[in-house]
């Protein structure tokens, strides 16, 4: 018996002109999440950042390794108010970045939810985050934007679900 | 339902080869991956890289790298201090590394096929249970808007090396409806 599909697209998005942020919504019955973008950015020094549930309190921390193509370095945060998926990897005006996020585990309703993500940028840098959000619900909606100015016009955004069986 | 992750092209090495080469891409899907387990010729016991270049091109290529070797202090360069003919991506063993040990290695490029320059994120690493391995993350940046058609991957530490045989490249289309 064939196998039912296991890397399912969920939604896609475009931008067709800059905005401050993209919102995935409706993305029950998965057992992982993968977020894969392909973004710019309208200001430069903008860093992706997400919220989950719209949760904007100070829920989050994340861990980071970065190369800049001169320093790598490691380095936290604690008590953030946002996901951070990048630094150095960050999306410039001139330069997209390419940020993939695996949101692990996302719909279980008993544990802290763990994100992993990559972010490339070729002519800035790049970061791997492993980023937790302290809350025990399961994840209905994965809200992206920029610490600074809009999202470019042209930037996609993929929503994947992964299915374990 | 649409297949969302389809394997285009897969290469097993029967023996040691210059280079592998995929071309003639289809330009169906919306994102690229390329996943490959790889030995190389080179004699010594350290750490090597993989060199991507696409469309056969020798130029257009920025990136950025982020290494360790299990010891010392990670260290992060651009294509100045290594070279402008592609993109250098990830890890694999040397061929008097630890026997049947294989460096692992994965890219992904979204929007292969559009009219913008294309960014690729990759990472991979060496492991033999000794030193002389390594991890690299890279960021990297083709500066060209021609659709990637084909991918090359080539040994390099320095100067171009040969893949070994039993070295295996896995060439998958996402779609992203």
């Amino acid at each position: 018996m064939a196998a039912g599909s296991t890397y399912t697209p969920i939604a896609t998005t475009t931008l067709g002109s800059a905005q401050s942020d993209v919102t995935f919504n409706s993305f029950s019955g998965y057992t992982d999440l993968v977020l894969v973008m392909n973004l710019g950015a309208g200001s430069s020094g903008a860093d992706i950042f997400c919220q989950v549930n719209a949760d904007t309190g100070s829920n989050y921390s994340n861990t980071r390794l970065t190369g800049d193509g001169s320093t790598a370095s490691s380095s936290r945060n604690s008590n953030a108010s946002n996901m951070r998926f990048s630094d150095g990897g960050s999306p410039q005006t001139t330069a997209n970045s390419v940020t993939i996020a695996n949101f692990m585990n996302y719909s279980n309703a008993t544990t802290y939810k763990t994100v992993i993500s990559r972010a490339s940028n070729g002519n800035r840098g790049t970061d791997a985050y492993v980023n937790l959000w302290r809350g025990s619900s399961a994840i209905t909606s994965i809200k992206i934007y920029l610490s600074t100015g809009n999202i470019t016009s042209g930037s996609t955004f993929t929503l994947y679900g992964i299915a374990a069986a | 339902m649409a297949n969302t992750y389809t394997l285009i092209e897969a290469k097993t090495l029967g023996s040691t080869t210059s280079s592998v080469t995929f071309s003639s891409i289809p330009q169906t899907y919306t994102d690229l991956k390329l996943v490959w387990s790889g030995r190389q010729s080179r004699n010594v016991y350290t750490a090597a890289y993989t060199l991507v270049q696409f469309n056969s091109s020798t130029s257009g290529y920025t990136y950025i790298t982020l290494q360790g070797e299990g010891s010392g202090s990670p260290a992060s360069q651009t294509q100045a201090g290594l070279t402008t003919d592609g993109i250098v991506i990830g890890g694999v063993d040397n061929d008097n590394n630890t026997a049947n040990s294989f460096g692992s290695n994965e890219m992904y490029i979204p929007n292969y096929t559009s009219a913008n320059y294309k960014s690729v994120s990759g990472e991979g690493g060496s492991e033999q249970n000794a030193t002389g391995v390594l991890m690299l993350f890279t960021a990297g940046l083709w500066s060209n808007t021609a659709a990637i058609t084909s991918i090359t991957l080539k040994p390099w530490v320095g100067t171009y090396f040969d893949w070994l045989a039993n070295s295996t490249f896995y060439l998958y289309g996402i779609s992203n409806s």
